[in-house]
Formats: C-alpha cells, sequence, structure tokens
C-alpha cells in the first residue's frame, strides 16, 4: 500500500548529532565533502572513514541503515569502477584480447568507490539526524543573506515546509482514488505501455483538483493567520550555537588538518 | 440465498512492520440477499477494511470472503468480475469524478465492464435518473456542479454498473439536512425498485434507524451484533458503552420505560414515536 | 455588552457564467456583543459561509460595512489588525495546517504577526493546553485524527490572542466523538476565556447549545433568537431545509394532534418531563 512509505529519512534520536544546530550540521557535512576529495592518499580517507564510523556510532542510527542509503548507488559504483579499470592506463595487471586491467586502473577504482560511499553516508548522517522541517530552517538561515539579491529565500522555504506537510496527506488521497476508481472497474495492472498510461487519466485528474483545491483553501487559512510572507516574521524556535556545536566544528577542522598534514607528508601512493 | 458470507474473514494492516494492526479479526458473518443493512461503529472498528473485502480491493490475510456462494480469491475466480457485482461508493466520492462531462463519468464503469455503447446509454440513463439528474446536466462538466449534486454523479457512476451488491461508506457526510434525505430517500427508493442488497455505513443512528432493516455493528475490529433495527437498538446501553449512540427518540422512550411507563422497547423512528404517544395517549383517555 | 462585530446592511454577490448576478448576502445586518455564543444555521447555499468570510476581511462587501472591533473590514491598513482579533477555523482539517510539526503550526500565527519567541513559546504550549493537546506538541499533523487536527487549527488561532472565533463548519467532516471533541473545546473557550464564538454549522444539535441562533436563508437573515425560541418554529425550520432535535419534533407532532405541551422543548430532560407530565394527567 502506498501509505506504507516513510517521507524522508529522519530517524528521531537525542544524540548530540541530532541535537546540533541544523545550519552547523549543513556546513559540518559540506566540510566533510570538500575532506573526501582533498585526500588525495588512502591513509587520508582512512581518517574519514574513521569519522564516519564515530559519528554513525554516536549518533545510534541501526547500521543496517547505512546499507540501505548506499544501495541505490551500487550500480554507479560499480559502473565507474569498471570504467576505471580498464581505461586507465599504466602497468597491466591481466590482458585478454584488447581488454586491459592495470594496477593504477584497479587502485583508482577502490578509492572512487570508497569515496562515494563515505560521501552518501556522510550525507545520508545528515538527513537521518535531522528533520525535515530542521533541515529547511537551517538552509533557509543559511541562505538568508541571499535575499538581498532578491532571492526569495523565505517563499522557497515555506513552499518546501508545504511540500513536506502535504506528502502524506496527498500519498493517502491517491491511495484512495485508485481505489475508488478500481471499484469502478479502472484496470491499472494489465496492458501496454499506452493502455497503462491512459489508465492513470482518472487518478491523476481527481488528484490535480484536489491538490489545487488545498492549495486555494491553505491560501486563505494562511491569510487568515495574518500571513504576509517574510517580511516582519519571528520564529519561535531560535537557533543558537552551543558548546557542542562548537566543540564538534573544532573536530571536524582537525579532521580536516590532519588529512592536509597526511597529505604533505605520507608517501604518496596514488596519482589521481 | 446468502449474498455475502465470511468466513473468519481477519486483515493485518502492515504486517510485520512495528506499524502492524490488526483491522479486522475473525469476522463471521451473512447477510442475506435484498436486505438494507446499517454498518455502525467509531472510526478505527474496522468499517471501511471490512467493505474493502466485500469486491477485492483488499485480499484477507486469513479467512474467506464468499460473494453469492463464490470465494473471491479461488483460483478460477476474476477479481475484476466482483469490481461489477459488488459497488462500492466512497467516502466523499465526489472527489473520483475526473471526466469531460457528467455523461461519460458515470459511462466509465459500464465502459470499463465492456458493454455495448447500446447498453451503455441505457445504464447511464437509468441511473442518472435514479439520483435526480436531468438530461442537461449530462453534458455538463461535473466540475461545474454544487455539492451535492457531483455526490449524485459519483454515486449514479456505481449505480450504473447494475452491482448485485451497494455499499456507500458515509455517503451523506458533509451535505446539509436537505441534501441527506434526498440521497437516502433515492437509495431507498432504488432498493425498493431493483432488490439490491445494500449495505450502508453511517454515523447517524438516525439515518440508519428510519433507512436499514438491519443493524451491523462492529466494535474492536470484530461484530458486536447483527440484527434487526429494533433489536439492536433495545440493546441502547451496549451500545451507548462502545462510544457508539442510539437515535435521540430512543433515548426518550427508554427513559418513559425506566419510569414505568407501558411503552414499547423498541421506538426509533418518529412516526413510530408518535403513533406510540398517541394511542396510549387516547388509549387512556377512552 | 459592547458589540464586538456589527454588521450593516452587507451585501455580496457574482457574476455566474450565463451572466446573470447572483446575490448570495441581501442586505444582511447583524451585532454580536463580546462574549457571546452565536450559532448561524443554513442549508448549503444559504449563503452563511460567504457571510463568514466577511467577518475577518477575506471578502468585503460590495454593500453595507463590517465592523469588527471598532474597525472597519474595508480599511486595508487595519487588515491584519482585524485577522488577529477575528481567527477563523475552517471544515478541512487537512487544508489549514502548515507545518509538519503540532508545535510549529500553533506558533505559525504569532510568527506572522512578529510576536517575541519567547512569548511565542509561552503563547503556544497555552493555546495547545487550552485545547487539551500539549501532550501531541511534537507529532505529525498527519498522524492524528480529525477532531485532533480541528483542534489543532483551534490551537493556531487562539495562539493569536484572537477577542473572536469564527468556525466555519468545522465538524462537518469530523465523525461524532471528534465533534463533540470540537464543540466541547469551543464551548470552553468561550466560557473560559471568553472568546466571543460564532459557529457556522448545520447540525441543530450544535446549535442548541449555544446563546443565540441565526437562521439564514438564501441570503437573508430568518429567524434571531434563542435556541429555544428558534426551535419552536419547527415548521418554518423544516421548510427551508433544516432540522429540529427529535426531541422538539415529537412535542411538535403531539401538539398538532391536540395536546397540551409547552412550545419551546429543546432537550432530552425536558422531552421525557413533558411527556411524562401529560401521561400522569391521563391516568
Amino acid at each position: 500500500m502506498l501509505r506504507d512509505i516513510t517521507i524522508g529519512q529522519y530517524f528521531p534520536g537525542k544524540s548530540v548529532l541530532h541535537r546540533l544546530d541544523p545550519r552547523v550540521k549543513i556546513v559540518l557535512t559540506l566540510a566533510f565533502i570538500v575532506m573526501l576529495f582533498i585526500a588525495s592518499n588512502p591513509i587520508g580517507l582512512l581518517v574519514g572513514i574513521l569519522f564516519l564510523v564515530l559519528t554513525y556510532g554516536i549518533s545510534r542510527i541501526p547500521p543496517i541503515m547505512i546499507l540501505k542509503s548506499l544501495k541505490p548507488v551500487l550500480p554507479i559504483i560499480l559502473f565507474t569502477s569498471i570504467l576505471n579499470m580498464f581505461f586507465i592506463e599504466g602497468t597491466p595487471l591481466f590482458q585478454w584480447w584488447i581488454l586491459k586491467i592495470t594496477l593504477e586502473g584497479v587502485t583508482t577504482a577502490i578509492v572512487m568507490s570508497i569515496r562515494i560511499l563515505c560521501l552518501i553516508a556522510g550525507t545520508s548522517l545528515l538527513t537521518y539526524t535531522t528533520s525535515p522541517i530542521a533541515l529547511t530552517d537551517g538552509i533557509e538561515r543559511l541562505c538568508s543573506p541571499l535575499n538581498r539579491l532578491k532571492l526569495p529565500v523565505h517563499e522557497l522555504a515555506m513552499m518546501m515546509t508545504i511540500a513536506l506537510r502535504f506528502i502524506p496527506t496527498l500519498i493517502e488521497e491517491t491511495d484512495k482514488i485508485m481505489s475508488a476508481q478500481k471499484a469502478r472497474g479502472a484496470d491499472l495492472e494489465t496492458g501496454g505501455l499506452m493502455q497503462r498510461a491512459k489508465a492513470l487519466i482518472p487518478i491523476l485528474i481527481p488528484l490535480f483538483v484536489s491538490a489545487f483545491r488545498r492549495a486555494d483553501e491553505l491560501a486563505v487559512a494562511m491569510e487568515c493567520r495574518c500571513y504576509r510572507g517574510g517580511e516582519g516574521r519571528t520564529r519561535m524556535k531560535q537557533l543558537k550555537i552551543q558548546m557542542y556545536d562548537i566543540w564538534c566544528s573544532v573536530f571536524v577542522g582537525l579532521c580536516i588538518a590532519a588529512v592536509i598534514f597526511i597529505n604533505l607528508f605520507a608517501p604518496v601512493v596514488l596519482h589521481m | 440465498m446468502i449474498a455475502i458470507k465470511t468466513e473468519d474473514l481477519t486483515y493485518v494492516y502492515s504486517a510485520g512492520t512495528p506499524f502492524e494492526k490488526t483491522a479486522i479479526d475473525h469476522i463471521n458473518l451473512e447477510i442475506e440477499q435484498g436486505e438494507f443493512v446499517g454498518v455502525i461503529g467509531h472510526t478505527g472498528s474496522g468499517k471501511s477494511t471490512l467493505i474493502q473485502h466485500f469486491n477485492g480491493l483488499l485480499k484477507p490475510t486469513s479467512g474467506r470472503i464468499l460473494i453469492n456462494g463464490v470465494d473471491l480469491w479461488a483460483k478460477e475466480t476474476k477479481i475484476r468480475d466482483y469490481r461489477f457485482k459488488v459497488g462500492l461508493v466512497f467516502q466523499y466520492p465526489e472527489y473520483q469524478l475526473f471526466e469531460e462531462t457528467v455523461y461519460k463519468d458515470i459511462a466509465f464503469g459500464p465502459a470499463n465492464m465492456g458493454l455495448s455503447p447500446a447498453e451503455i446509454d441505457e445504464r447511464v440513463r437509468e441511473a442518472a435518473e435514479f439520483v435526480g439528474l436531468k438530461p442537461h446536466h449530462m453534458q455538463k462538466s461535473p466540475f461545474e456542479l454544487s455539492g451535492g449534486q457531483k455526490r449524485r454523479v459519483a454515486i449514479a457512476g456505481v449505480l450504473a454498473m447494475n452491482p448485485e451488491i451497494l455499499v456507500l461508506d458515509e455517503p451523506t457526510a458533509g451535505l446539509d439536512p436537505k441534501g441527506r434525505d434526498r440521497i437516502l430517500g433515492q437509495i431507498k427508493q432504488y432498493h425498493k425498485a431493483r432488490g439490491t442488497t445494500i449495505l450502508l455505513v453511517s454515523h447517524s443512528m438516525e439515518d440508519i434507524a428510519r433507512y436499514a432493516h438491519k443493524v451491523l455493528v462492529l466494535n474492536h475490529s470484530g461484530v458486536a451484533m447483527y440484527d434487526d433495527v429494533a433489536a439492536v437498538f433495545s440493546r441502547d446501553k451496549e451500545i451507548i458503552q462502545m462510544g457508539l449512540s442510539v437515535p435521540q427518540i430512543t433515548r426518550i422512550f427508554s427513559r418513559l420505560r425506566d419510569r414505568g411507563y407501558p411503552v414499547s422497547e423498541s421506538v426509533y423512528t418518529m412516526d413510530y414515536a408518535k403513533q406510540e404517544l398517541l394511542s396510549l395517549l387516547s388509549g387512556k383517555e377512552g | 455588552m459592547p458589540n464586538i462585530i456589527s454588521a450593516e446592511k452587507v451585501r455580496f454577490g457574482y457574476q455566474k457564467e450565463n451572466n446573470e448576478f447572483n446575490l448570495v448576502l441581501k442586505d444582511i445586518s447583524l451585532e454580536i456583543p463580546q462574549g457571546q455564543f452565536l450559532a448561524v444555521l443554513g442549508h448549503n447555499g444559504s449563503g452563511k459561509s460567504t457571510f463568514a468570510k466577511h467577518l475577518n476581511a477575506i471578502l468585503l462587501p460590495q454593500g453595507g460595512t463590517v465592523t469588527v472591533c471598532g474597525l472597519n473590514t474595508a480599511d486595508e491598513d487595519k487588515l491584519y489588525d482585524i485577522r488577529q482579533q477575528v481567527g477563523m477555523v475552517f471544515q478541512n482539517p487537512d487544508n489549514q495546517i502548515v507545518a509538519t510539526i503540532v508545535e510549529e503550526d500553533v506558533a505559525f500565527g504569532p510568527e506572522n504577526m512578529g510576536v517575541e519567541p519567547s512569548e511565542i513559546r509561552t503563547r503556544v504550549d497555552e493555546a495547545l493546553k487550552d485545547v487539551g493537546m500539549d501532550e501531541y506538541k511534537t507529532h505529525a499533523p498527519h498522524q492524528l485524527s480529525g477532531g485532533q487536527k480541528q483542534r489543532i487549527a483551534i490551537a493556531g488561532i487562539i495562539a493569536m490572542r484572537p477577542r473572536c472565533i469564527v468556525l466555519d463548519e468545522p465538524t462537518a467532516m469530523l465523525d461524532p466523538r471528534g465533534r463533540s471533541e470540537v464543540i466541547s473545546t469551543v464551548k470552553r473557550l468561550n466560557s473560559e476565556l471568553g472568546i466571543t464564538v460564532v459557529l457556522i454549522t448545520h447540525y441543530m444539535e450544535e446549535a442548541a447549545q449555544c446563546d443565540r441562533v441565526v437562521v439564514m436563508n438564501d441570503g437573508e437573515v430568518l429567524l434571531d433568537d434563542t435556541p429555544r425560541r428558534v426551535f419552536s418554529h419547527v415548521e418554518q425550520l423544516k421548510s427551508v431545509g433544516l432540522d429540529v432535535p427529535q426531541a422538539t419534533e415529537l412535542c411538535w407532532q403531539l401538539r398538532k394532534n391536540g395536546f397540551d405541551l409547552p412550545d419551546d422543548i429543546l432537550t432530552e430532560d425536558e422531552c421525557v418531563e413533558a411527556i411524562s407530565a401529560l401521561l400522569e394527567a391521563k391516568k
């Protein structure tokens, strides 16, 4: 059933990572990504892996969740690994007809795969430990300087919040409309591509009509609650940088410093 | 003949997840053909889940469901045929309208049945007549109509399939008294004319008392009562304990009886209440 | 008591597709005193919802004036003052909740008004307590029942500290349990916080619990009196497509048959007493 789908990947908890200011968390996630890409050395990547092990441990997100978030990117990783293995020139390890696997190719493939996996695991951790609303809030406040460039930051954030709010409602509605049309004999499961596309019309039209009606009613309800855009608006929840926000930032800074240090002084094994 | 029979019908939502919930639990039920049954039970008692089994929209987790004696989920039955045999009108059915014209929308079901254009035309006109839609409505867009009219178009869309069993889930929700009486009156008329078995889900005990012959009371995912209207409403104390109510008129008579007046214990409609009191009052006079 | 809302000869209509002009409100005049619990009854299309939307300047009268707390609703500069004073709750609870967390939604109004963050916190907590939903403050709205959602919507309004709440068929989409939750919440807000309530409905049981009932029909005020007096006009109510409580109807039926019963029976208790008295007299 459609309504079994959960929205967002938020995994409620009370760890330090959950309590971090969303702005800090977003910035630190970006810093982590930078760290992964400046690590030109397997030892540097090891720092990234250790960092992930530590943060997942603190967040108490079940490790099975990491596998879940990695599953969708596996085909991409496999594909790029194969390309890397066969097309990077260097010392051949294995040769058959015109296919050739090189040592450099294999190492690049491994390093790249680890990098992408770390990247996905790291960004997933952000969405696992931050509720969608906090995330939107963080993005809105981080982007607020863009207001001066006449970018409608508040409006975009409001749209995101409303979308998050209405996704479960519309999923439930789709479920209902599908049942109602099936009860009138609509056949959604068989037939060719064209037939199936046509069979969606009785679902999509009522869904759109209802979405517009809801939007209309919501707009009036928001007006009744004095909504007039972002100007002059206050927020109940003030974001405040706490001590642990600072400590976490310092820690990430140290990790990046370590990676740079390793880059400079550890023996360079690879060229990428 | 038995129109609907269930044997230990059980349905579990989200089985195997932390959200697992048994919506209906070992339901055994036999509904005679041609019956007009009112279905009551508070939200979460399993009403919606139960009725979605009658036309095969939901597949039982365990147990069986038989329509006219045939197991819906036996290998050889084609489940889609039962969508037409058992017409199901959902809550707020006007939200499922989608065609350009009222006519085409009502024709959606019959067209899915694969009927000939002539047959479809006949069915659409008959169904429209039952719900009181005029010929000039037929070429209008359903979205131009008033709320009550849209609701009647949606009901006609199910009637046009000529179902042997008609299930309506709160067909009058959100309507005013006039719109409510109109739709229920039309359903009653349809029942009389066609002899269709009807199941009417409603929160209004007054409506159930006025239109149904039998009442099915669901509570805690199971059948609490299934009996004649009079018999069910005479067990008013049990019903109130389930968080449901009985018609106000029934409560008034129950209290009069408690005070020792010789009034019948199965008063549930206004007409009957009036007759009962009038005969009592004039009898004493004479 | 001073009037919180006064409508004077309010006229409103719109152009239909066939160019006919459809007059929805025909010179309606109505005064609502501070602290009153008023029900507006009427069938669909009687103009009751259109009238409600005039009370906080969602719609503006095409003729006549609406004055709210001394402010003319046509005064654009005072728009947000008016909307803060007169809050509005609608029929579909799903379509008026903005945020994904209950307390964030209740905070929405005060946030728009630019209230201080610490003050918003206090107001949100109080509002949620007032509607009996404080234990749900971190829930997601879509996990709640219809009655609970509607109470959240009410909390979102009272967090704006209005003097009046207009509820436009707030119970039409709810089951009986949700309906009584909402009505008892609204009654408490009226009696304990002194908030003026305008309840638009077509359920006569709800109207029977109010201080005053206005019956609208075809854009006009048909009856305007206490529930007791209004429901004594059984025939007139039926003629405009409305119901009366069964207790009232039963006594009316008996009176029509020549029995002597009071004509202002409203509740079950009164009905039982009156009929008992009648049966005693005949003994």
